[in-house]
């Protein structure tokens, strides 16, 4: 077995052993049971495990555990508990942006991501910034209609 | 013209056969606790539940075949138990309006207990677009039982006639004063199972206060903060992570494995057992690891590839052809003043749900427990059943609302696999298939050809010859008035593993017939809209292209340079639809980009609005995916795109 290292995940300390192959992925979800972030394709094509690191969304089952230390992981968990992102949360439900609803925490911290950066993004932008995230239900029209809800503090157009 | 009858596709219909479902009285209640129970049968039971009196007409002795039932608890909250199962089709919520509005109850009343084998009845699926037509009606019935029961109830309480008093908000009221009763209070007092008579007077949609309105996703606060435990989530205590060995190619056989080297890996355990072979370890990398270290030598069987995919279709046909047939073909050709033949092809396509199958199995002594993802739980605990050879009742499959499913989720594979790898550890052990495994064990969309020979005269059909080879027979009638017709589909040998999809064949039999449509009616000059109209009289698909058609202003406008207008229409299984798209042609070799598309949609009373609109919405993204890119490619039993860098999906 590898060295444990310590793994800084929503603001918590968690000391793992992920040796040097496994993604953080993996150990979100097997050692640490943060089950909020999913696997769809494990080559970084969908989306669907899209986590924070120090801010920037990056698609953890293409990033090594080993590779973390020091830096900070925000999941959807993370996520739910910061108020700021309420709104956010409540354009998706408002919306009903999503059907199956197992892409929905990966567009949220991907949407997170770009308003964080970019406030009150227009719509090309929006659809830009997310065009690496899948939603096989279809749902992209009401996905953007709830992220440009959330950064004008309004109600959008229902889609 | 009349719809034809409804018909599943055959590729369903591998389910179990009818399960002889008897209610343990007993044990049920243990599992309920005190309440009233509303039991739903399968078929019409003119008996009363007091004592069997004959209401009129032959009482025949029927197996009984629970459909639903549903619970009202001391706490005034309703629990409604149904075989079907959520998919991101959203009827946990559908279902649950349904209810609520014919019980009168507050909708965040309403509980679906779904697709769990030990709590609830048996069903044989959730497909075919079954649900909202078949299922809601089923459990109004239940409900308007059990409303009817509780009014009685406090009629008998109160002293005064059933017919006076109203149900409302979860209580019985008393008119003329503020005495009421909750249906907590009334369901209380003991136990009773009431039977549903076939004649259960339901709410008329016009009256409908819960279901007809857009309820926001049930649970969706779950959904959206990642709490939701989806098959792929569940955990379990000590529970290890596994892996199958999969051929180079389908059909391949295992001829000889070398387990050693994985083996000496720390917590490993390998098994084998005929072709079937696999590695279980405590965590998803370590298995994967151990995968790569097995040594395995496959005897590889010469499989059919993609060149020559339709000729194949039509060549290897079968001799179970179906159709139908009306009037003279050859008169009707004859009468034509214009003819035309074409050809039509559809691919292989991949469903590619989200999350791919997964299981989690568990054995306790003899019995077996899987939490798995997919759209037939009861046939899953069949097949696990009878790979384990163990009896039914010592299986339970709980199927957690899944990461999607389009047609693709009615088999147990994921489950199979998994259980048999947990038997071999002696651990609850977890499988999730790679995004690579999905797109190849699972089964496709099947392929087709079709050919359409058809006759015009004066701008109206004459004759109607269409051959669908493999792809299926949903939708395969013509909605156009045609005298002489003849329309057969042709099962095929398929090269690849094939089964359902969202909207079955339709996807392909309704794209061959409206694309000839077009060219026929450009063939002779004609509006592609107008001809359509001049020969259709069904009422309510004329309705939906009119509307589709007006609001997308067809005819007030020229397409751009490099555009194009095109409709469509269409109806199967009660829904009649037509589509009018914008899309824009580049130079050679640019993607063809859809402008815009406006789509009538028409399926009688509406219990969600905004969800249907949802539904409708990703059908269309998911119809453009097959129509401009999706298609699987494959050579000597190898899919050679079994990636979504390979295989383009529908984007933002």
């Amino acid at each position: 077995m590898s060295e444990s290292l310590e793994l800084l995940v929503n603001g918590v300390r968690h000391r793992v052993a992920p040796g040097p192959e496994r993604t953080l992925l993996e150990v979100l979800r097997e050692d640490l049971d943060l089950t909020g972030t999913k696997y769809g394709c494990g080559e970084g094509q969908c989306g669907a495990c899209t986590v924070l690191i120090d801010g920037r969304p990056s698609r953890s089952c293409q990033t090594r555990a080993a590779a973390l230390a020091g830096k900070h992981v925000t999941t959807i968990e993370g996520l739910t508990r910061e108020t700021k992102w309420n709104p956010l949360r409540a354009a998706f439900a408002e919306q009903d942006a999503m059907q199956c609803g197992y892409c929905t925490s990966g567009m949220l911290m991907s949407a997170a991501a770009l308003l964080s950066k970019h406030p009150h993004p227009e719509r090309a932008e929006v659809i830009n910034f997310m065009d690496g995230n899948i939603c096989r239900c279809g749902t992209y029209p009401r996905i953007v209609a709830a992220i440009l809800q959330a950064a004008n503090g309004s109600r959008g157009a229902r889609s | 013209m009349n719809n034809p009858p409804l018909e599943p596709e055959r590729y369903e219909l591998y389910a179990a056969p009818p399960y002889k479902f008897e209610l343990d009285r007993r044990d049920f209640f243990r599992t309920l606790g005190a309440g009233f129970v509303v039991v739903l049968l399968a078929r019409d039971v003119d008996a009363q539940e007091s004592g069997g009196r004959r209401r009129g007409g032959v009482r025949q002795e029927m197996p009984r075949e629970i459909i639903a039932w549903l619970h009202i608890g001391e706490n005034g909250y309703i629990t409604v138990f149904t075989g079907k199962v959520e998919v991101g089709q959203n009827i946990r919520t559908s279902l649950a309006q349904a209810v609520a509005g014919e019980l009168r109850v507050p909708l965040d009343r309403v509980n679906l207990v779904m697709g769990d084998t030990a709590l609830t009845p048996f069903d044989m699926g959730t497909f075919g677009s079954r649900t909202t037509p078949t299922m809601a009606p089923e459990l109004r019935k239940a409900a308007a039982t059990a409303r009817q029961a509780m009014i009685a109830k406090a009629a008998a309480q109160w002293g005064v006639e059933a017919s006076t008093l109203k149900a409302a908000d979860g209580k019985v009221e008393k008119p003329g004063s503020r005495e009421s009763l909750s249906y907590g209070q009334l369901g209380a007092a003991q136990t009773l199972l009431k039977e549903i008579a076939s004649d259960t007077p339901l709410t008329p949609a016009s009256e409908w206060t819960v279901a007809g309105h857009s309820a926001h996703k049930a649970g969706e606060a779950d959904f959206a903060t990642g709490r939701h435990r989806y098959p792929s989530d569940i955990a379990r205590p000590g529970m290890l992570y596994g892996r199958v060995l999969r051929p180079p190619s389908f059909g391949a056989t295992l001829a000889s494995f070398d387990s050693h080297a994985a083996e000496a890996m720390a917590g490993v355990t390998a098994v084998r057992d005929g072709d079937f072979a696999g590695v279980v370890a405590h965590n998803s990398r370590a298995a994967s690891l151990a995968l790569a270290a097995l040594k395995a030598q496959w005897n590889p069987v010469s499989q059919p590839s993609g060149a020559d995919l339709f000729k194949d279709l039509k060549s290897n046909t079968t001799e179970s052809r179906s159709g139908h047939s009306t009037g003279a073909l050859d008169g009707g050709f004859a009468a034509a003043d214009h003819k035309l033949e074409g050809t039509y092809t559809v691919a292989y396509i991949a469903h590619a749900p989200l999350e791919p199958r997964a299981a989690v199995a568990e054995w306790n002594g003899n019995r077996l427990t899987v939490w798995t993802g997919t759209q037939r739980p009861f046939g899953v605990r069949t097949e696990l059943a009878e790979a384990f050879h163990l009896p039914e009742d010592s299986v339970h499959v709980l199927m957690p609302d899944t990461g999607a499913a389009y047609g693709g989720k009615h088999t147990g594979e994921a489950a199979v696999e998994a259980a048999r790898l947990a038997k071999a550890a002696g651990k609850p052990v977890k499988l999730v298939w790679t995004r690579e495994e999905e797109f190849t064990w699972a089964y496709f969309r099947p392929a087709g050809l079709i050919e359409i020979s058809s006759g015009v005269a004066n701008g109206s059909l004459t004759a109607w010859k269409f051959d669908n080879y493999n792809s299926g027979p949903a939708a395969i009638q013509t909605p156009y008035d045609v005298a002489n017709q003849k329309i057969e589909f042709h099962p095929s040998k398929s090269p690849l593993r094939q089964g359902s999809y969202r909207g079955l064949a339709s996807t392909a039999n309704v794209f061959a017939r409206e694309t000839h449509m077009d060219e026929l009616a450009h063939s002779i000059g004609m509006d592609p809209l107008a001809f359509r109209l001049k020969n259709l009289s069904e009422p309510r698909l004329r309705t939906a292209l009119e509307t589709a058609a007006e609001r997308f202003g067809w005819g007030k406008q020229k397409p751009g340079a490099g555009r194009g207008f095109g409709v469509a229409a269409g109806t199967d299984k009660g829904g009649y639809v037509a589509t009018c798209a914008e899309v824009e042609v580049g130079a050679a070799g640019a993607p063809v980009r859809v402008v815009r598309v406006v789509q009538a949609f028409e399926c009688g009373a509406i219990v969600n609005p905004d969800q249907l609109k949802n539904q409708v919405q990703g059908a269309i993204m998911m119809g453009i995916g097959g129509a401009l890119y999706e298609a699987i490619k494959f050579d000597n039993g190898r899919i050679l795109n079994a990636k979504f860098s390979l295989y383009q999906v529908p984007r933002f």
